[in-house]
């Protein structure tokens, strides 16, 4: 409570400091809208204070409550960070998976699997999307908050899986069979028919998720997941291109207009996939912190930390969603696993974590915050879960929603001290972050780590030894060498208080798809953003893209990496970036969308497909 | 809260049956709670929809919760009379929704538990006889109301309902509001927004995934044909 006054104090001195300034830019000629159009002044219509993060929520209303946070207070720090739930395999499934979708015995899947001969499944995982309870803070802090999680947790469960080795791609084909046994009744929001996309899988289209593709209650799923390398069945013929390896996914809610509220009431969970270079063993291959069970603080070592932000009615401690909020949804809580503010308890040595923004709209910068207000550095790894061509020293990482940053931090020597993750982006409102970062210890911090676990061998790779003039130690990127077949451009903007892409909106389900690609060609889209008040995180499915341009400048390598294979790109203001693209080995449809979740609802989508004829748009 | 008990719920049902497990929206916060257990409809209720004094098209005097949305699928939309932009296509698609949904989930539904609700975003000079001229010249059938109000009551209504620019500037551009449906079914819950310049086959769909349990099914063997 001292900690909310002493932050609106603060805001209140801000406000007052930002009317000064602007009365004094007024005063030499801005007018507001060229403020506006700066990106200068926030929806309250005051400058972007330099200091204090809003984290208050924008109601669908327009308002933000500048002085008081929407949710109850909570204890930051108290409860222990969860370590995700990894699924155990089944050892067979009932009825058995088909090719051809089971609709007798209740398969809402409507195309019959592309690549199941060809991949046999070797594994198989059944979920059941339901309603569950979560305590999100300490029990009298907030009450049991009813959610709708895969098997009833959020997040939900973990996949652990592996690619087969190279030359023997069927090792790794899985199948994941999912049941909606939701509710009718909702309880406030979510909408009781879903469909999951494993973000961003080099998957068969019919088992990718496809946000008109969904399964009422008492339907089930079977989702085939071959986790081969793109380039199986095309230019890497029984291999595919290790180039092409991910190493951190998710699976989420995706149905079409109601991805929001369900993704919000828990519809998330993790998926990792190693090989025989990533191995999750730090005594092999990359060498990278082990994996262990996934659970054993001694032996574990790899930790996939899922960040979301919420907010709680403060009458009732519940869970809350806006309705018909279109603009993008901010949470004044920070979850961590589906903690609020937790607790990490490490050894001193090295980890790998894999950080995750399952949003809805909030965009972080994290830096790792020491003693006395120092930044500690570490070493990015990768990008989307793609691994970098070598571990890149950085201060900070930029997460929008969806993406992930694996990072490897390292606690050796750190014994006794205490480090918290820090989000020191600036965001107001749904409309993306002001651009502005804050100073050290001004932002919020979401994870308290201690170094008071254990001392535990560390047989991982220091970063720091790798030869500076050593290029490459993970796999390299493709080149970006072939022609494109065709150039697309896709403009993301906002027309009569709706979000369109080239001025045109979702459409129907039953539509015919916007556009064609040509299976096994190369495309190189534009994505642009001619706004200087909102910002975007575009995503495509099925395949990585590598970034060629932003703003005609070659991507950065440095401080905030934007060169590598990314399946998510942050469109920030006024921006034109250029990707490339090959699209592999299966055929189906497709969505490309803005992944703030808000945005994504209303119609921020192309619904396209893949084929073996394409087409010719370059405006779809 | 009274209007808001489960007979209620069920005698609203009643327009289109379906079997509603235990209601069980009001969680339990254990003894000693310093939380209130209020149901989540009543929660939406008293966030969202305020209880104002409207006037249709003919004339009639309406409460906005208790004959508008209690019970009701509805869609929402923000217009003007003498819109000279946005309002007229945004109508005539609505017009071509107003079929579909009739065609699509029921000839007898329009007007008996799904209603179009049209806000005026001029209430000063959309008078009585402004919106009657309004709705006869798009020939808007039975179920769907052009309502106004006092100004103030109208402003708080669509800022309650986030007919809204996050922008102060663009929100004043009242065209940035008339681009926007919202719709919802009440006592089910489920609640959706989407652009009102989007094809009327997706927005009758849009509005079907709100619909009772019964008509999803048949939607879904229909969507899932692609």
């Amino acid at each position: 409570m001292v900690y909310i006054s002493k932050r609106s104090r603060k805001k209140e001195k801000d406000k007052q400091i930002a009317a000064n300034n602007r009365r004094e830019l007024i005063a030499a000629g801005f007018k507001r809208r060229d403020l506006l159009k700066m990106g200068l002044l926030t929806s309250a219509g005051m400058l972007i204070p330099k200091k204090g993060l809003s984290a208050h929520p924008l109601t669908s209303a327009g308002f933000v409550d500048d002085d008081e946070p929407n949710s109850p207070p909570t204890t930051p720090f108290q409860e222990l960070m969860p370590r995700l739930q990894v699924l155990a395999p089944v050892a067979s499934l009932t009825p058995a998976p088909t090719i051809a979708p089971n609709t007798a015995a209740g398969e809402a899947r409507t195309v019959p699997h592309q690549a199941f001969a060809q991949f046999p499944p070797q594994r198989f995982y059944e979920m059941s999307m339901q309603q569950g309870t979560a305590l999100m803070a300490l029990p009298g802090e907030l009450p049991p908050q009813t959610i709708w999680g895969f098997n009833g947790i959020t997040p939900g469960p973990m996949i652990v899986e592996r690619y087969g080795n190279l030359g023997s791609p069927q090792n790794g084909s899985i199948l994941v069979r999912q049941r909606n046994n939701l509710p009718a009744v909702n309880g406030g929001f979510g909408l009781p028919s879903v469909t999951t996309h494993l973000h961003n899988g080099h998957t068969p289209l019919e088992s990718d998720g496809f946000p008109c593709f969904f399964q009422e209650r008492g339907q089930f799923y079977d989702y085939h997941y071959p986790n081969v390398y793109a380039g199986i069945n095309s230019t890497h013929p029984g291999t595919g291109d290790i180039k092409e390896a991910m190493h951190s996914l998710w699976y989420h809610d995706h149905r079409i207009d109601h991805t929001a509220e369900n993704t919000y009431k828990g519809l998330a969970g993790t998926y990792i996939l190693f090989n025989e270079f990533d191995t999750g063993d730090e005594n092999t291959g990359f060498r990278l912190p082990s994996f262990g069970d996934g659970q054993n603080p001694l032996t574990s070592f790899d930790i996939y930390m899922v960040f979301n932000d919420k907010v709680f009615d403060n009458e009732t401690g519940l869970l809350k969603f806006d309705l018909f909020n279109t603009d993008g949804i901010l949470g004044d809580k920070f979850l961590v696993n589906g903690k609020i503010q937790p607790v990490l308890h490490v050894s001193p040595r090295r980890y790998r974590f894999r950080w995750l923004n399952t949003g809805p709209s909030r965009f972080y910068q994290m830096f790792v915050l020491g003693p006395n207000n120092s930044t500690k550095s570490f070493w990015q790894i990768s990008t989307d879960g793609n691994l970098l061509e070598k571990p890149v020293q950085v201060n900070s990482s930029r997460i929008s929603v969806a993406e992930r940053v694996d990072v490897i931090v390292d606690f050796t020597g750190q014994a006794g001290k205490t480090f918290y993750l820090e989000n020191r982006l600036e965001q107001e409102d749904g409309r993306g972050p002001t651009g502005d970062v804050l100073g050290a210890g001004q932002g919020d911090k979401v994870l308290k780590i201690i170094v008071d676990g254990p001392v535990v061998a560390d047989n991982s790779i220091d970063p720091a030894t790798i030869p500076a003039n050593q290029a490459v130690y993970f796999y390299g990127f493709p080149n970006t060498n072939d022609a494109p077949r065709i150039t697309r451009t896709f403009r993301f903007e906002r027309g009569n208080g709706q979000w369109q892409v080239n001025g045109k909106l979702v459409g129907s389900c039953e539509a015919p798809p916007r556009f064609a690609i040509k299976r096994n060609t190369v495309e190189k889209w534009v994505f642009q953003n001619n706004s200087g008040g909102w910002q975007h995180p575009i995503h495509m499915h099925f395949e990585e893209f590598q970034t060629l341009s932003i703003n005609g400048n070659a991507p950065s390598s440095s401080g905030i990496i934007t060169r590598g294979r990314k399946d998510v790109f942050r469109l920030e203001h006024n921006m034109e970036v250029k990707v490339y693209f090959r699209f592999r080995d299966f055929v189906g449809r497709f969505p490309l969308h803005c992944h703030n979740v808000v945005h994504e609802d209303h119609a921020m989508m192309v619904l396209g497909v893949i084929d073996d004829v394409g087409d010719n748009k370059t405006q779809p | 809260m009274t209007d808001l008990k489960r007979r209620n719920l069920v005698a609203a049902l009643g327009v289109a049956p379906f079997v509603l497990p235990v209601l069980t929206a009001a969680q339990s916060v254990g003894t000693g709670s310093k939380f209130k257990v209020i149901p989540s409809r009543e929660r939406i209720r008293d966030r969202y929809f305020p209880n104002l004094s409207l006037t249709t098209h003919e004339g009639r005097t309406v409460k906005f919760y208790d004959d508008l949305v209690k019970d009701k699928i509805v869609i929402f939309n923000m217009f003007y009379a003498k819109c000279e932009g946005i309002c007229s296509p945004v109508t005539r698609n609505l017009v071509r929704v107003q079929k579909l949904l009739s065609e699509q989930l029921g000839k007898d539904r329009v007007g008996k538990d799904i209603f179009i609700y049209s806000f005026s975003l001029k209430p000063k000079e959309d008078n009585i006889e402004a919106l009657k001229h309004y709705a006869e010249m798009h020939k808007v059938a039975p179920g769907w109301l052009f309502l106004t109000g006092k100004p103030d009551d109208m402003e708080l209504l669509r800022r309650k309902l986030g007919f809204v620019d996050p922008d102060p500037e663009l929100d004043k551009d009242i065209s940035n509001h008339i681009g926007v449906l919202k719709y919802g079914n009440e006592p089910l819950e489920r609640w959706g927004g989407c652009p009102g310049m989007q094809s009327p086959d997706a927005i009758a769909e849009a509005v079907s995934w709100v619909d009772w349990p019964k008509n999803q099914a048949s939607l879904k063997a229909k969507g899932g044909t692609r």
